[in-house]
């Protein structure tokens, strides 16, 4: 018999439904997997209780004869991003520790209405900057797969979502939350051959989910199948009145209107996202892409996107700008992290607070926000990144003229090695070149798992989608995965 | 783009971040790339451009004008709210004496 850790969100959804397993024992079983992979680092903190208490109101309510809610038996992992009432919650970060909610975000409150469980709160880089995982103050996760090459190098599950990604890929949740500022649910669910859908700015409710840049955040599931994202987007997203910027929409049925035939449907390739020094077989998996595209009925054609270069600068000019705003929370006043250095006064007492409690990622971003944000050179950073990112913003309409859905890869290489890009954070930022436009323009955006490079590591293929269109973009998602037949997973080891 | 130590210093005093003389000397270099980087926006035309400050067209919403429209974001809650605080007493949050 399968596992049941190998088993999906429809999969265990559908099995719990029909009495093939109790929830309970779903949960067990997840729970079990959790606490024996410890050597991954994925969760911050195990919460099996919220899990079981979950997986028994389903069985009970099963048992009552009353209709299943949407995730009845379903555990999940939750981002340390989002606020959990009673559970701790720090953005990976030591400025945050000890910090315990009052009061659930909305996303995760969704969730648990629509009877899911908590599996724990999962690590992420830090305040979720970072891509590659290494900005935790709590430890780097490692991804659960390694080279083919009889290596061992522990490889960066992505980031910031890498605690999401890395869990998910080995089977620790069936599913689990992201966030996406510039490519954070996708560009670690590329790394991990596993799927992840940034739905458009403002499907989600951002409250009571720790900000890094308001303009850019959006949550979104991390799953293993682009079903699985739909039936958890539907949970997730919906209107929020507080969250200013919560789209006034009903949230469709996205798992129910779920189709691979793409016939008269057009898919844009972005000229402007061949750059130099691509690797080889990202080059072939994207031909492949095309190919699986036209094969499922679509019809392709080249579109540009003439301002593509333009957007990971104007990207670290406004996503600083807005974490250093959002960021000043961090006083040692109303929570978190104090330091008071022996007769300090006040503004001693912030400076400390701030310079022990932020790790250096965050500190050098939020200092370029300050800087772009000061008196002087406003106009000249921040001004012309908003006007660039207009122009980003209009590239994509005018490209959707010409198109229903583009198709790019998601990152430009496979996982690198831990420690590989981190001296480097210009490096470091380029692994999102191909996230942060769509990002940049609010648009929905997933990645799926398209093969395995030559070292045996996933690589993604994303697919971007006209404003409030994630059916669209899952559609096409689905084509692809019923063509790639990704079916590799990484080796317990751990 | 070069930024210098004491640059550095004044950006890290307005973000209110200690910083030693070894962090200014090690960030004034690492600063000074990023922002060389991110100025090649200066080349993109961007005149009779708006900027862009809403992705999404989305016109705010006023609530209604009533005392704990939502309970959740609404008042009466101080004890909940003085739960994380470092240090807080007699439902105030305390900090160091400011006035001399």
């Amino acid at each position: 018999m399968t596992e049941l850790t190998d088993l999906g969100i429809a999969a265990i959804r559908d099995g719990v439904r029909a009495g093939d397993f109790s929830a309970r024992e779903v949960a067990e079983a997840f729970n079990a997997r959790v606490a024996g992979a410890k050597a991954l680092n994925a969760f911050l903190v195990e919460t099996p209780d919220h899990a079981l208490a979950a997986a028994d109101a389903a069985d009970r309510a099963r048992a009552a004869g009353e209709a299943p809610k949407p995730l009845a038996g379903v555990p999940i992992g939750m981002k340390d991003l989002f606020c959990t009432a009673g559970v701790p919650t720090t953005a990976a970060s030591h400025i945050l520790e000890g910090f315990t909610p009052t009061y659930e975000s909305t996303v995760s409150q969704n969730l648990w209405d629509a009877g899911a469980g908590m599996l724990g709160k999962l690590n992420m880089d830090q305040f979720a900057m970072g891509s590659s995982n290494e900005t935790s103050a709590f430890g780097n996760v490692i991804s659960p797969w390694r080279r083919s090459d009889g290596g061992n190098a522990p490889l960066a599950p992505g980031g910031s979502s890498g605690g999401s990604s890395s869990a998910v890929s080995a089977r620790l949740c069936p599913g689990a939350t992201g966030t996406d500022t510039g490519g954070s649910i996708r560009q670690p669910a590329a790394f991990t051959g596993i799927s992840g859908i940034k739905p458009t700015y403002g499907r989600c409710s951002r409250w009571g989910t720790i900000a890094f840049a308001s303009s850019l955040d959006q949550a979104g599931p991390m799953a293993r199948d682009v079903r699985d994202c739909a039936i958890m987007l539907e949970a997730m997203a919906g209107f929020d009145p507080k969250d200013a910027t919560s789209l006034q929409l009903d949230v469709p049925r996205w798992e129910a209107g779920l189709s691979s035939d793409l016939k008269g449907k057009r898919v844009g390739i972005p000229k402007e996202y061949r750059v130099d020094g691509m690797p080889a077989a990202i080059e072939t998996l994207w031909q492949q892409g095309v190919d699986w595209l036209r094969d499922a009925g679509a019809e392709i054609v080249e579109v540009s996107l003439p301002h593509t270069k333009y957007a990971l600068p104007a990207y670290y000019i406004i996503a600083p700008a807005e974490a250093s705003s959002n960021l000043a929370r961090y006083d040692g006043v109303r929570y978190g992290q104090r330091d008071l250095p022996e007769g300090a006064g006040l503004q001693d007492m912030y400076a400390a607070t701030r310079a022990d409690g932020f790790g250096a990622e965050v500190k050098r971003r939020i200092m370029i926000g300050t800087y772009v944000l000061s008196a002087g050179f406003y106009d000249a950073y921040y001004t012309q990144a908003q006007k660039v990112r207009a122009l980003i913003a209009r590239d994509f309409e005018q490209a959707f003229e010409r198109c229903d859905v583009l198709l790019a890869p998601t990152a430009p290489s496979a996982a690198f090695a831990l420690g590989e890009k981190s001296a480097d954070p210009i490096a470091m930022y380029l692994n999102d070149v191909f996230t942060v436009p769509s990002s940049l323009a609010g648009l929905p955006a997933m990645s799926v798992p398209g093969g395995l490079d030559a070292a045996g590591l996933p690589l993604g293929l994303q697919i971007i989608g006209r404003p409030l269109d994630e059916q669209g973009v899952l559609d096409a998602g689905l084509a692809i995965e019923e063509r790639a037949g990704f079916a590799a997973r990484p080796e317990a080891w751990w | 783009m070069s930024v210098d130590t004491s640059t550095v210093k004044k950006i890290a005093s307005l973000a209110r971040i200690a910083i030693t003389e070894e962090d200014a000397a090690r960030l004034a270099p690492e600063l000074g790339n990023i922002l060389h980087w991110i100025e090649q926006l200066g080349e993109v035309d961007t005149a009779g451009v708006e900027p862009m400050t809403a992705v999404i067209p989305n016109s705010l919403r006023l609530r209604d004008d009533v005392v704990n429209a939502d309970p959740l974001t609404g008042g009466g809650i101080r004890d909940a709210l003085m739960t994380n605080a470092p240090q807080a007493e007699h439902g105030f949050f305390t900090v160091p004496k400011v006035i001399e």
